[in-house]
């Protein structure tokens, strides 16, 4: 179909010396390239984080453990969750959307690549700036020190008197560098989708992951908005000798809560939807079933997105608020699981009664599936204020978002590199080690995580340094401190499949799942201009239409 | 490639998307308003709770002439791109002028409220919670401003050059868009700071 388009790229990457083709990677505003950039960027800080939660399991590994320091310890907690969030999976989501949007709604490129590429600078500055803490942020004892005030940085621990040094300015720094280039990335994604689309892709007709990932970058404005504010607020408060969250002159720790917290929920759903997105495409094709309920699914999606907006205080249930307050909170927390089942639903409909080929990207997803839910339901549990009382700030309440995050977003992600793999690179990757990373990383999830909700369960908190003997924590934390080994080594498997497979895999074609969406019209790799000629869709599945002129989906329409 | 051109659709002729611009900048107007509302949200929070002076009632006056000129600036500079549309340069440089010097008029409005809370009420960022609240927020504000000031003293520069057509009108109809929310955000700060603040 796009072999033509191939053929009029020209085979330009005969002469070119490394020093021109990284110049070409540093300058370049295409969407594919930034996509690409973002992604093998997030890949680098997924290794990072990935290797500072392996030093704080090494650490729990055995009561009284003394692999790391305290200090060191602190740190590793603070860098690992700040840098998987803002450097792992934030990136490698907008890598996908900003590949994938323009391909999907028949555009060629981005409604802003300069600013496309701005914003990717940005970010890519933001985590450098956050590690460049371990060599230049001056600590408490002269030497170097990363944050250490825990992820959510609560105040007053973010005070100059209990943060001397600059760390905790490097934190701030550094998320409030990435927040702008989220925004831009996010006023990107919406501008393309509304004003790009190419003739016929209407809103209804667009894929689902033009749609969910609308919704996202609506979210992310009001996301990012609060956690900028507060930010600023917080080097006023460092810098100027401000008393926002300076409770001896009268300011309010409380309020630092509700401005992170106002962020921080809503970011889960800023995070998950495009693994929504990424399963809304996958499933149907290897279900050969067109999507079950697309309207419901985008109705269901902004409901999330209004939703998740008035859930943030049920992180705080153990501040003390008012018995409204709580109720309100419990309430809002329980509906935003309707719209979510209402997903889980769909999906299930979609497999129901499909012709479903089990490869890995499908694996991945079923696995989703089955954990997010799992997920959504020790939510439920959190989302009941005494409960909540008892476990917040337990290793049960860790369990429950490393579920969401690692069982549900990576797991989907997993699904979307292996989908959209041959694609972006025109090879194949290796189905064997595909599988053999889909089982070692489910066994190694699941022993890690359903294991870690038992020592919350008999009162362990987050955060510990270390542990007492005889409490009963101490093979559940070897088994955890296992499975998270496992893991780590099943994402080994899955990096030596993207480069095995990028050297030594077969050429891919256009459109090797038999697919219906805009991307698998055109070469893979596709040409720098996308679309020869900027298509005309006139249904949900263009090229279903294009496959089976007799039977095209725009019929019933 | 040619044959994913889908013969099945006639819609393209009256395809029409709305300006990536405009979309653009009604997205950043949106972000920044979250921005805003929580710096609003914790001035209105902060209101009477400073452990020390000067209060707001004893130091604020009421600025009622610079505001009038940032508001009407946003006539003149609806005024200027509607000029520039209908190709009338001239007007437009006119009205763009009036609004470059009415937002610096303001501008330096607020520099002079802050040179009077500084040295005569010696009021500054760190002196009690409504310092902080109040130059945060003011100052965000006033940044804001600064900004749109400085791209309305390039396009001013380009204008007395003669290179601004009608072509850029689009353009310049965006930034009129952050012009106004500029303005829109003062509204409320004023009433948040002077008047339920006071």
């Amino acid at each position: 179909m796009a072999s033509d388009s191939i053929a009029m790229n020209p085979t330009d990457v005969s002469a070119k010396s490394i020093t021109e083709k990284l110049h070409e990677w540093v300058v370049t505003v295409d969407h594919k390239r930034l996509g690409v950039m973002y992604i093998l960027y997030a890949l680098v800080f997924l290794v990072i984080a990935g290797t500072e939660a392996m030093i704080i399991r090494i650490q729990l590994m055995r009561p009284h453990n003394d692999f790391v320091s305290p200090q060191v310890f602190n740190r590793m907690f603070t860098m690992h969750g700040t840098t998987m969030i803002f450097f792992v999976v934030m990136p490698v989501l907008f890598g996908f959307a900003n590949y994938l949007v323009p391909l999907m709604i028949g555009a060629r490129d981005m409604a802003f690549p300069r600013l496309n590429a701005f914003s990717f600078w940005l970010m890519a500055f933001g985590g450098i700036l956050l590690y460049f803490s371990f060599i230049g942020g001056n600590g408490l004892y002269g030497a170097g020190n990363a944050p250490d005030v825990g992820w959510w940085a609560y105040a007053p621990l973010t005070a100059k008197a209990f943060s001397p040094g600059h760390s905790s300015d490097f934190w701030t720094l550094a998320l409030l560098v990435s927040g702008f280039g989220s925004v831009g990335t996010a006023i990107n994604i919406i501008a393309t989708i509304i004003s790009m689309r190419c003739p016929g892709m209407t809103l209804s007709r667009m894929p689902l992951f033009a749609w969910l990932n609308l919704v996202m970058a609506g979210m992310v404005f009001l996301v990012i908005g609060p956690l900028t504010a507060a930010q600023l607020m917080l080097c006023v408060d460092r810098y100027l000798g401000g008393h926002f969250f300076d409770t001896q002159a009268g300011g309010s720790a409380v309020l630092w809560m509700h401005f992170f917290w106002i962020f921080g929920h809503p970011e889960v759903y800023v995070l998950v939807i495009p693994a929504f997105a990424f399963l809304s495409e996958i499933i149907p094709v290897f279900s050969r079933k067109p999507i079950f309920g697309y309207p419901v699914m985008v109705g269901a999606t902004v409901c999330i997105g209004f939703v998740s907006m008035s859930v943030w205080a049920h992180h705080m249930f153990t501040i003390g608020m008012n018995s409204y307050a709580n109720s309100f909170f419990a309430i809002t927390s329980m509906v935003v699981g309707v719209p979510t089942g209402i997903k889980i639903f769909n999906w299930l409909g979609t497999m129901w009664g499909g012709r479903i080929s089990f490869n890995t990207p499908m694996l991945f997803c079923i696995g989703f599936l089955f954990q997010f839910l799992i997920a959504g339901l020790t939510g439920i549990m959190l989302a009941v204020a005494p409960f909540n009382w008892q476990l917040s700030g337990s290793y049960f309440v860790v369990a429950h978002f490393h579920y969401v995050i690692v069982g549900g977003i990576m797991h989907a992600l997993f699904g979307a590199f292996y989908y959209w793999y041959p694609k972006i690179t025109g090879r194949m990757f290796n189905e064997t080690l595909g599988k053999l990373h889909f089982w070692l990383f489910l066994i190694g999830f699941h022993l890690c995580f359903d294991l870690m909700h038992i020592p919350g369960l008999l009162g362990m908190p987050r955060r510990i340094y270390t542990y007492e003997p005889g409490r009963g924590w101490e093979t559940l934390n070897l088994l955890v401190t296992i499975g998270a080994f496992v893991q780590g080594i099943a994402v080994l498997v899955f990096v030596a499949n993207l480069i095995i497979s990028y050297f030594k895999g077969a050429k891919a074609g256009n459109d090797p799942w038999d697919a219906w969406t805009l991307e698998w019209s055109v070469g893979s790799p596709p040409p720098e201009y996308n679309f020869a000629s900027i298509p005309t869709v006139a249904s949900r599945r263009p090229l279903w239409d294009l496959k089976h002129p007799e039977d095209p989906d725009s019929r019933y329409e | 490639m040619s044959a994913i051109t889908n013969p099945l659709s006639e819609t393209s002729a009256a395809w029409k998307l709305p300006y990536r611009g405009k979309v653009g900048m009604a997205c950043l107007i949106f972000a920044e308003s979250a921005i805003f509302t929580i710096f609003v949200v914790a001035y209105l929070f902060y209101i009477g709770k400073s452990l020390s002076g000067p209060s707001p009632k004893e130091v604020l006056t009421v600025p009622v002439f610079i505001t009038i000129c940032l508001l009407s600036s946003s006539i003149t500079i609806h005024l200027a791109v509607r000029a520039l549309r209908n190709a009338k340069t001239r007007l437009f440089g006119i009205w763009w002028f009036l609004t470059l010097a009415l937002g610096t008029i303001f501008l330096a409005g607020t520099g002079r409220e802050w040179h009077k809370l500084i040295y005569q009420d010696g009021l500054t960022i760190s002196t009690n919670l409504f310092g902080t609240t109040y130059y945060s927020l003011v100052g965000l504000h006033a940044s804001h401003v600064t900004v749109g000031l400085i791209i309305i003293a390039i396009v001013m520069a380009f204008t007395s050059l003669g290179r601004v057509t009608p072509k850029y009108s689009e353009r310049l109809e965006v930034f009129s868009l952050y012009w106004h929310f500029v303005d829109v955000v003062w509204v409320v700060v004023f009433t948040v700071v002077y008047v339920v603040g006071r």
